[in-house]
């Protein structure tokens, strides 16, 4: 529902005020798609664009969302076993962000959480969950998304030029996951947004190494009864290979 | 250096670590003549291959090192088929049982552990029982004495229903065990990854009272299918094999085989059996060692669901 509003306001920002006037931001990506090769050791994602009038500007690149278990070990008998655990239902696979100041400078806290900018902002909420439990794990989340790299802490910076051209890299690291991205823009006023563009960014493998992916993931029983033969017809390789006589 | 993403396992690692680790459990396999995935799994473990796709994997390559192993046996007439046969029924129930307790323990998130307990369990008790074995050879040699075995022993087992006669294998026995011991074996290849012929063997000659002559490739036969059913039912249920990397580890495997089949028959074997027993041993202190310390982070991330 949350999440519908939000969507509401994006359209409303960006289509509303933009229509009637010239539009107040125009964004575009160096790349709208990145395949991950078998050498694939991560990428850099250019955002840049145009304002119409001074504010400052905020760049999300998020990832595609999915659920997630966090599991925390305990000791049992002196061996460290999973013990309590906690589901997050729509977890962005990725979170980088560029701003053309500190965030906390632009936007206050409850802006930061209506519109999820910066990692404070993101709603990630543990299902039928203690309180004080909560917040552990979604501490324990994020610190493991960004020991990944996943979640850049420190965030990169927008540069803008003559107060109406902007632009901003993000670092996309060699383990991202694949699926849809966005990447959002924010022009931010008096810690308003006024107004907003997003842009889609497909990830995916690419090469031999996304054909296995697939037809593993597409075709399991093909894909297994191919392991077999496959291992069959290596293994009678070898034999004849070296059959003595 | 030359890094090879693997595409199930979603991670890069050096192709010439691989095939070294294939090429050196392949040598430990041919010298020994054991298959080698009891101690593949663990070493992929080690290298941060997710336990799971370990399992998967191992359980793919060691279908070309047992065909292999199986038609050498099979040219030389040591297959009983029938009692083969039997266990192979007995090893398909075994590894679709496997198979679903595998995804149970995933879901719940205790695969991980279920494979290293099960690990330190199977390599203590086989290096310790190696360990025992060669140290007990090297003094009988010493002080020059031969013990004989018998060959076969009455034991309650004979008494069970559904008698079977194995000609090839001259056996008028109940049809109850070879199931249940397929069945065992079958378990093993899904949750371990392994052919299970370190335990398969002794089993046959102890408990069966199969003749020596045919129980090697008798083994190989029911390993071989076996394991292609758990890797059939992996693929399609928890799709954890990695086809890459089984084929990188059985490139190197083939080889180190041929170099250790060769350096094998020239040496002997109590010394040698005395090191494989402690290397066996030191794989297992290792994993019983990550279990057992506290780990650098109490957290783990993981999808829900794996489709």
């Amino acid at each position: 529902m949350k999440r519908l509003l939000v969507l509401a306001l994006l359209v409303a920002v960006s289509a509303g005020p933009g229509r009637s006037a010239a539009q107040e931001i125009m964004a575009g990506l160096s790349h709208h798609a990145i395949g991950i090769t078998a050498d694939f050791a991560g990428t850099e994602i250019l955002v840049f664009g145009a304002v119409e009038n001074e504010g400052d500007i905020v760049v999300v690149v998020r990832g595609p969302r999915r659920e997630v278990v966090v599991r925390k070990k305990a000791p049992v008998f002196g061996i460290w076993i999973n013990a309590q655990s906690a589901i997050f239902q729509s977890v962005p696979g990725f979170y980088g962000l560029a701003s053309t100041r500190p965030l906390s400078e632009i936007v206050d806290a409850d802006m930061r959480r209506v519109m999820e900018i910066g990692i404070d902002g993101l709603r990630l909420e543990p299902a039928d969950m203690d309180p004080s439990l909560r917040d552990e794990f979604r501490a324990a989340l994020i610190e493991l998304k960004q020991a990944e790299g996943l979640y850049p802490v420190e965030p990169s910076t927008v540069s803008l030029a003559g107060g109406r051209l902007f632009r901003a890299t993000i670092a996309l690291p060699a383990g991202v996951p694949v699926g849809t991205y966005a990447a959002d823009t924010f022009l931010i006023r008096d810690g308003e947004v006024v107004a907003a563009q997003s842009s889609p960014l497909i990830v995916s493998k690419a090469g031999f190494g996304a054909e296995i992916y697939n037809f593993a993931h597409r075709e399991s029983e093909f894909y297994g009864i191919a392991a077999v033969i496959a291992a069959v017809i290596a293994g009678l390789a070898g034999n004849l290979l070296f059959r003595r006589t | 250096m030359f890094q090879i993403y693997l595409p199930i396992a979603e991670m890069s690692v050096d192709i010439f670590l691989l095939l070294g680790m294939g090429g050196a459990v392949g040598f430990l396999s041919g010298l020994f003549g054991v298959g080698g995935g009891f101690l593949m799994t663990p070493l992929l473990i080690f290298i941060g291959v997710p336990p799971p796709v370990a399992v998967g994997s191992e359980v793919n390559q060691v279908v070309a090192a047992s065909v292999s192993g199986f038609m050498a046996h099979w040219r030389r007439r040591q297959v009983d088929f029938k009692m083969g046969g039997v266990l192979i029924a007995g090893g398909v129930l075994g590894s679709v049982f496997g198979v679903w307790l595998f995804g149970i323990l995933r879901q719940i998130g205790q695969i991980d552990l279920v494979i290293s307990i099960s690990y330190v369990v199977m390599l203590g008790s086989i290096g310790t029982l190696m360990m025992v074995e060669a140290l007990r050879t090297i003094l009988r040699r010493r002080s020059g004495t031969t013990v004989r075995r018998k060959a076969h022993v009455h034991h309650w087992g004979h008494g069970l229903p559904f008698k079977m006669r194995f000609r090839t294998s001259r056996l008028y026995i109940s049809a109850v065990l070879p199931i249940t011991l397929g069945f065992v074996i079958g378990i093993l290849a899904a949750i371990m990854g392994v052919g299970g012929g370190f335990f398969l063997v002794p089993a046959m000659i102890y408990l069966l009272g199969m003749p020596v002559g045919v129980v090697i490739g008798t083994s190989l036969f029911q390993i071989t299918f076996v394991t292609a059913t758990a890797t059939f039912l992996h693929a399609s249920s928890t799709q954890t094999v990695d086809v890459m990397l089984a084929g990188i580890l059985t490139l190197g495997a083939v080889f180190g085989a041929q170099f250790g089949t060769r350096v094998g028959a020239e040496l002997r074997g109590e010394e040698l059996r005395g090191l494989l027993a402690l290397v066996v041993l030191g794989v297992c202190v290792t994993l019983l060692w990550r279990l057992v310390a506290e780990p650098a982070s109490l957290y783990t991330l993981s999808p829900t669901g794996f489709h």
